[in-house]
């Protein structure tokens, strides 16, 4: 009985650390986000051999049958890593899968996608900054699909798409499409966090499977999505506070080292006491999502809105204690700052969820 | 991680309701009202009347309260277990039951005790504070020595098996009704500052103590001033050694933090503003509809219930016997911010009623926000002001250079904090 981390957890944590500071540094990451895809083979195929994507996966389907948490911890390594590629979109298709599929279908996806030979991504988001599953627009026909889909991370490299859309009876369910599949488009877009490039996607009669399994498996993916992107916004909001102090240990003016300025400590002190606290909620929502499944929706929700509020406190704070060169190109903050607006984005902004938040607890 | 709950935790939290429905009935409820107004006054924040008491026994035997010390003091000696606190916390806040008093005595002198105090200290103070019968302030701040504490002044010169004890303490919060009070004295004036400072307790019955009370912002007087001339206290009130009374209270200040920045208190405010928006109408509809309000209440709400997750992160670290470095450090400045702001949202739910002072019969809980509103500024500076824990997340969490001035005056290592 603790709210810590196993020892399990804390090697796993250290060894992805390590792994991603020796093959993925900052011009790695750079190299990698300056591509097209902002994908790297050789990168995933690492984490692969880690078992980062298949952490979650049941082990009969050759996961690590692990839970959410250790997903979390993956995802804010990789936030702390700034790491480009596939992860998010990836996990969350997985989860689709794992929590809205049959157990035949499972059995027949999940294997390639636990190893990673086979990268999935979501596509959920609307026009008009729709999130919320209610008005969705997609609807699915006939075997196919038709609507648009907007923000799919990853889209051109996905090999398949777990797509939200209405059925004819009205209720809006989780499709399997083929990124190959016939009447799809994918327009490329000029796009802010270049680690996590996103695409629109247009459907045009596309094939499409049904998931069979429960209908709940779509909410608990998009739960699942606001946990993962609060601990990424976590591991980013980390990296920042440590950056800044760092520089503050070595920058010097006025004759020392502005670490030794009153302001300066203070500002520090408030980014730590708002950081530390964050820890354990997103660590409390993670479990929830496996233990504590009736308070899982609404925590999802609210560390969601609040990590990611965080994560672009921490960032601007970050930007303005490095003066000068924090506004650079060449210099490596504005990266997270990049990623802090994927974060707050993606999957709706924090008013929307708050608003839900407030919903569900029935005000 | 693992904070499931197995059967057995479901089994637990009936337990506790059904110990809660049979000792603390709808009649007990109705005898004294549920939400003390002085809710965010230090020392004062809890029912401790007779029906409380006797509750407060069954709940101790029961082992609900005061899990963490022994039994052979009052306490009721569990094996640390948050979730099992957790639900005991929330069954109780529910039932508006009696919990574990806090305050200066209970959650600073009983910890200093338990780490420092000689068994006879022991025997003689946790269990009668704990149960609210004896009344402990806390003497720390003078005129002259506030956030710079160890310049204190107070003067303890021994004289055969007693200290005699010349000074003057302020901010002293109950000190007029207080039994007893634990200080912060000078034994020796030639030592460096943080070396010649002793920790004694202080019988507030003793000849030559003169309490003044002091009137706060709120209109109350909470707060005096205590003038101490020639008092005699017998030297086995030292807790610790001669010179180590620093040390001492950095126990006993860590506690303090802790206390001040508890969740307990944010959620009860909480706990009344979501009953507030509830009920009050704003404009033609619940205020609670207003989507600017419900946005704040949520956001509130969150950090209320990181701050309880972080104090079970707390828990688990000391469990472990690992030390939480910084998160350990931010407790009081998070929970104290997270404190205004809960209490500034009630004014807002409020809109113009705010304007209605406590007792006034009309105004929406009689008033009872403003004080809450008020005293979220108190605590603010109570315990080491908020850019004193600024400092000290800096300096001691993040590494960052002390205050040069700071470190010359108080002739403290840099290391040791
Ligand atoms: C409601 C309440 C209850 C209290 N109860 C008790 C009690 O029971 N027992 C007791 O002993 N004391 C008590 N106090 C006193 C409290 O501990 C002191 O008020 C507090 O430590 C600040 O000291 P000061 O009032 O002398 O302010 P000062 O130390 O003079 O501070 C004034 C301002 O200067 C700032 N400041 C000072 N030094 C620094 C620095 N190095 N860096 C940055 N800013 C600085 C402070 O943050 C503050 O804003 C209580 C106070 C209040 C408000």
């Amino acid at each position: 009985m603790d709210f810590g981390l196993s020892a399990d957890q804390l090697l796993f944590q250290q060894t992805l650390r390590r792994f991603l500071a020796e093959q993925c540094p900052m011009t790695r990451v750079r190299a990698i986000m300056e591509t097209e895809t902002a994908h790297d083979l050789a990168l995933w195929q690492g984490l692969c051999g880690l078992g980062v994507p298949g952490l979650i996966v049941p082990a009969e389907h050759g996961g690590g049958g692990l839970e959410l948490l250790d997903l979390a911890l993956a995802a804010e390594e990789l936030g702390y890593a700034c790491t480009p590629g596939p992860f998010l979109g990836h996990a969350l298709a997985t989860i689709c899968v794992i929590e809205g599929a049959s157990e035949e279908q499972r059995g027949h996806w999940l294997p390639t996608m636990a190893e990673g030979t086979s990268i999935g991504t979501v596509a959920w988001g609307e026009a008009g900054s729709q999130w919320n599953p209610e008005h969705w627009a997609t609807f699915y026909e006939g075997g196919t699909l038709s609507g648009e889909k907007l923000f799919v991370p990853f889209a051109n490299v996905a090999d398949v798409l777990l797509v939200g859309a209405r059925n004819a009876e009205g209720s809006v369910r989780l499709y399997r499409v083929e990124r190959e599949a016939p009447g799809i488009t994918i327009t490329p877009l000029a796009v802010v966090d270049m680690t996590r490039k996103v695409q629109h996607v247009r459907f045009e009669r596309t094939p499409a499977t049904p998931l069979e399994g429960p209908p709940s498996g779509l909410q608990r993916a998009i739960d699942a999505g606001c946990i993962l992107v609060a601990a990424d916004a976590f591991g980013g909001s980390r990296r920042c506070l440590e950056m800044a102090v760092s520089y503050a240990k070595t920058r010097e003016q006025f004759g020392q080292v502005i670490g030794a300025f009153q302001a300066v400590k203070h500002q520090l002190a408030n980014m730590a006491c708002e950081l530390e606290p964050a820890l354990s909620l997103w660590w409390y929502a993670a479990h929830a999502y496996d233990h504590i499944r009736d308070q899982c929706e609404r925590h999802a929700a609210m560390v969601k809105a609040h990590l990611t509020d965080l994560y672009d406190r921490m960032t601007r704070d970050a930007t303005e204690l490095h003066g000068g060169i924090g506004f650079t190109w060449e210099f490596d903050l504005h990266l997270w700052f990049r990623r802090a607006i994927f974060d707050r984005g993606f999957l709706g902004d924090a008013h929307y969820h708050r608003e839900r938040a407030a919903r569900l607890a029935g005000w | 991680m693992d904070l499931r709950f197995r059967p057995e935790y479901e089994a637990f939290r009936q337990e506790v309701r059904a110990f809660l429905t049979q000792h603390w009935t709808d009649e007990d409820r109705a005898s004294a009202p549920p939400v003390n107004p002085r809710g965010m006054s230090l020392g004062t924040a809890i029912r401790n009347d007779e029906r409380a008491t006797r509750f407060r026994l069954a709940a101790i035997e029961r082992g609900y309260l005061y899990r963490h010390v022994p039994r052979r003091y009052g306490g009721s000696e569990q094996p640390f277990d948050p979730l099992k606190l957790a639900i005991i916390q929330d069954e109780f806040r529910k039932a508006e039951a009696p919990g574990e008093l806090i305050g200066q005595g209970p959650s600073m002198l009983v910890p200093t005790l338990l780490e420092h105090g000689t068994e006879e200290q022991k025997q003689r103070f946790i269990r009668d504070t704990l149960l609210g019968k004896i009344q402990w302030c806390q003497g720390y701040s003078e005129p002259g020595a506030g956030s710079d504490l160890a310049s204190l002044r107070t003067r303890a010169d021994l004289d055969g098996d007693f200290f005699v004890v010349n000074g003057h303490k302020i901010w002293t919060s109950n000190a007029d009704t207080a039994d007893w009070m634990f200080a912060l004295v000078r034994t020796d004036p030639d030592k460096p500052k943080h070396e010649g400072i002793s920790y004694l307790l202080i019988d507030m019955k003793s000849p030559g103590i003169t309490v003044r009370p002091l009137r706060q912002m709120t209109g109350e007087a909470d707060f005096n001033e205590v003038f101490l001339d020639n008092v005699r206290v017998p030297v086995t009130n030292l807790v610790g050694k001669r010179g180590q009374g620093w040390t001492v209270s950095r126990s006993t200040l860590k506690h303090e933090r802790n206390l001040i920045g508890s969740a307990l208190l944010s959620e009860r405010v909480l706990d009344g503003v979501r009953f507030l928006a509830q009920a009050l109408e704003l404009r033609g509809r619940p205020a609670i509809q207003d989507p600017v309000l419900r946005a704040r209440l949520v956001e509130l709400e969150t950090k209320v219930l990181a701050s309880r997750y972080h104090g079970y992160r707390l828990l688990t670290l000391q469990a472990r016997g690992e030390d939480p470095g910084i998160a350990g450090l931010v407790t009081k400045l998070y929970g104290t911010t997270l404190g205004y702001d809960v209490a500034r949202l009630a004014m807002d739910v409020l809109s113009d009623r705010g304007l209605l002072a406590p007792g006034e019969t009309t105004a929406p809980a009689m008033g009872m926000f403003l004080t809450a509103y008020m005293w979220s500024l108190g605590i603010l500076i109570a315990g080491g002001t908020a850019n004193i824990q600024r400092n000290v997340i800096a300096e001691r969490g993040l590494g960052l250079p002390r205050d040069p001035r700071a470190q010359r005056d108080t002739g403290q290592n840099p290391k040791e904090g």
